[in-house]
């Protein structure tokens, strides 16, 4: 009897011990979580601060103007609705030239991603050793913003689709040999291992050995760089580099009087982008489904 | 299996072969089609006219070279020794560089036995080795000179203007004034200005050795005028980096932050009224819908060119998206867990909390790094547009068209700066929620 009080007594202390310990845990969680949180308040409320004090106007006297320029393009707009119809038809070459630019630096950027990707993949890569060379040149390629490029080509080059053409390519040549490249590491060695034992070489151990696998997956991340790259082209013409940004700045630069224009470019854009967004999501969806299937 | 079998599994194979024939020879005739149109379309045969070939010249050697302009006045016979020609690169008087010598004959020696002297009465003298000498006098804003008319294609000449372009240096003279560029390999000034005591003294002296400007310690002094470098604009840039950093950072949280409880409305689980969910989807949709750039242009007009409309066009535009990814990570979320919670007593807003959240963290986490890392680079093209930030910088150098080194120095540190958010959100990353690979 007494052994069994005390054997409780002992039990009662030993889930005590626990209790206590497991609140110490949740308080110091707690405390860290709050602290985190403390820091992020902060950063966040100092980041913005500074911000508001950097900017040209301040966040709370803009916050209500905020309608006012839509506003004004949206009523001259539709005092000029007559005209709308003919300015879309006007600018309709500006956004072909911009939906090319964004397909041919898509086009010749995958072939270049598939390229790299597939030598700096482990287990794939002609040369092993020039794996880090050809992750490092893409990490570069990578980072360099579109616009930077773009600026020193234009330059060089004087404006035009071409320069924002190498400019997307370049940079989209990096996103997706890295994306390629995680696909590939995933890839099944075994066709590649029963193409090298007929004596295929490299080219052909990855064309007909491991392209058939990554096929599918490559195809929807090219489709969704693609409708990125509408926006980036579109982008890259407000500072001189063609296409329907191009004509927007200039359309803004006349002010009021033109903006039946903006507006029309306003419209042009939005369709665009929203109308290759559905597309390459409907086919992205289909792609990968389908390799589930 | 019968012959009739057969034939009929042969016959759908040779369908499928022909099919995939068809496509393995039309797919690339299509994509060489379109190279063609785009060949014609973009005027490739006219790009090498319209480039400027010289531009990529002086932008190649520019931007890892300096040159020291030496000018003389023509009018006053005044001499001003300047790098890069610019008055905060100015020698300070009475100083000069130790390749000029001479008081009434100055002899500048570019190197290579290439010299050039500026004689009294305006004359000009330029020993070219393997050409001759050239002689030169600016009469009121007429140039005489001894060179033949078929002068070499490195001499342009006119009774105006005479460019001389060597290899060691080059030399303008018009009426007004005789230049001289002498060309040295990197960035010169990058440390201090000629007014900076600092100038000329390497790392060890400023640390270790006597103290050179009396005032200061050296070490402070040294670092502070480094930060004030006129030329290069040591603290400008660090604010320009700190800005573009701050509008992705501001802009990402930002937008997470709004997307989150938006999210919830546009998920099928969590709100079960049809007209919420499509209104909310619709407005993801539309912010997305309307690219950064229009926003960007909207917002210029009511906040003013800065940081503060590149934040805010960073967090429009990717609260859609994080809307939409959210929203697809909630519709998938384990209906067990907040069972689980609510058994427990649990109301709406703890199921949330602790059924809910603790499932999405991982892909809200994430999303949100990855979009830090891309934001980075969106806020340096959106602060070209909306002027703040490195970008603005940038472009602002670009335009000037001859600061070629200040235009690599920019394109390194964006470089750098984007590859280091990048390695930086990949730690943080692995930290938070275990690294995938």
């Amino acid at each position: 009897m007494t052994d069994a009080t005390f054997a409780g007594a002992q039990a009662r202390q030993t889930v005590d011990s626990i209790q206590t310990s497991y609140m110490a845990q949740v308080q110091r969680r707690r405390l860290y979580g709050g602290l985190t949180l403390l820091i992020f308040i902060v950063l966040m409320v100092s980041g913005f601060t500074v911000a508001d004090d950097r900017n040209a106007g301040g966040f709370w006297d803009g916050l209500h103007q905020i309608g006012d320029y839509p506003a004004e393009v949206l009523a001259e707009a539709w005092e000029k609705r007559a005209d709308l119809p003919a300015l879309i038809v006007k600018f309709f070459p500006a956004l072909v030239e911009t939906i090319n630019i964004a397909a041919v630096s898509t086009l010749i950027s995958a072939a270049a991603g598939l390229i790299l990707s597939l030598l700096s993949t482990r287990g794939l890569a002609r040369w092993p050793r020039m794996i880090p060379v050809f992750r490092r040149s893409m990490d570069i390629m990578r980072a360099v913003p579109e616009i930077v490029i773009a600026l020193v080509l234009i330059f060089v080059l004087g404006g035009g689709p071409v320069p924002a053409m190498i400019a997307i390519a370049i940079h989209t040549a990096g996103a997706l040999g890295k994306m390629f490249s995680e696909v590939a590491e995933n890839a099944d060695l075994k066709p590649v291992e029963g193409l090298a034992s007929t004596g295929a070489n490299w080219s052909q151990r990855m064309w007909l050995g491991v392209l058939p696998q990554v096929a599918p997956n490559y195809l929807s991340y090219a489709l969704l760089r693609f409708e990125i790259n509408i926006r980036a082209s579109a982008i890259l013409g407000f500072v001189g580099a063609g296409g329907l940004g191009y004509e927007l700045r200039n359309a803004m630069a006349w002010g009021p009087g033109r903006f039946d224009e903006a507006a029309a470019i306003f419209i042009l854009l939005f369709g665009t982008i929203v109308f290759f967004d559905q597309i390459s999501s409907r086919y992205r969806n289909r792609l990968t489904e389908g390799q589930n299937a | 299996m019968t012959a009739a079998d057969l034939s009929l599994v042969k016959s759908e194979a040779d369908a499928l072969f022909s099919r995939k024939r068809l496509f393995a020879f039309g797919a690339p005739a299509i994509i060489l089609a379109y190279f063609v149109y785009i060949f014609f379309a973009f005027d490739i045969a006219g790009l090498t006219q319209r480039a400027n070939w010289d531009n990529a010249v002086t932008l190649a050697s520019d931007s890892w070279s300096y040159k020291t302009h030496v000018t003389r006045d023509n009018r006053s016979g005044e001499m001003s020794y300047a790098v890069e020609g610019e008055r905060k690169g100015a020698y300070p008087v009475g100083q000069r560089p130790d390749w000029v010598s001479g008081d009434d004959i100055i002899t500048i020696d570019l190197g290579g036995d290439t010299i050039v002297r500026l004689l009294p009465d305006q004359r000009t003298e330029i020993e070219v080795p393997g050409f001759g000498l050239i002689e030169a006098q600016a009469e009121g804003r007429n140039i005489t000179t001894n060179l033949p008319d078929d002068a070499p294609d490195w001499i342009n000449a006119s009774n105006r203007r005479v460019a001389i372009t060597m290899p060691e240096g080059r030399v303008t003279i018009t009426g007004s004034k005789t230049e001289v560029f002498n060309y040295f390999p990197g960035w010169e000034l990058f440390w201090f200005t000629f007014d900076s005591p600092y100038h000329g003294h390497g790392v060890f002296e400023i640390l270790f050795g006597d103290r050179i400007d009396p005032t200061r310690a050296n070490i402070t002094g040294a670092v502070s005028d480094w930060w004030n470098n006129a030329m290069w604009r040591h603290k400008d840039v660090a604010w320009a980096i700190g800005e573009t950093i701050l509008m992705a950072f501001l802009g990402t949280m930002g937008a997470a932050i709004l997307a989150l409880p938006l999210a919830f409305m546009a998920a099928k689980r969590f709100a079960p009224v049809m007209i919420v969910r499509a209104v909310t989807r619709r407005l993801f949709d539309f912010v997305r819908g309307v690219d950064a750039l229009i926003w960007t242009v909207v917002l210029a007009r009511a906040f003013g060119p800065g940081p503060l409309t590149g934040t805010l066009a960073i967090l429009i535009t990717d609260m859609g998206t994080f809307g939409k990814i959210f929203s697809e990570a909630l519709e998938n979320v384990d209906q067990k867990q907040i069972e689980g919670v609510a058994s427990t007593g649990a109301k709406p807003l703890q199921r949330y909390r602790f059924g809910v959240i603790p499932q999405i963290v991982p892909v809200l986490l994430a999303q949100i790094l990855y979009f830090l890392e891309s934001n980075t680079r969106s806020a340096t093209i959106i602060g070209a547009i909306t002027g703040g930030g490195i970008g603005l910088m940038l472009t602002q150098a670009i335009q000037t068209q001859k600061d070629w080194e200040e235009v690599a120095y920019y394109i390194v540190l964006i470089v750098v700066m984007v590859m280091a958010m990048d390695s930086f959100s990949g730690w943080l990353r692995g930290k938070l929620i275990g690294r995938k690979d």
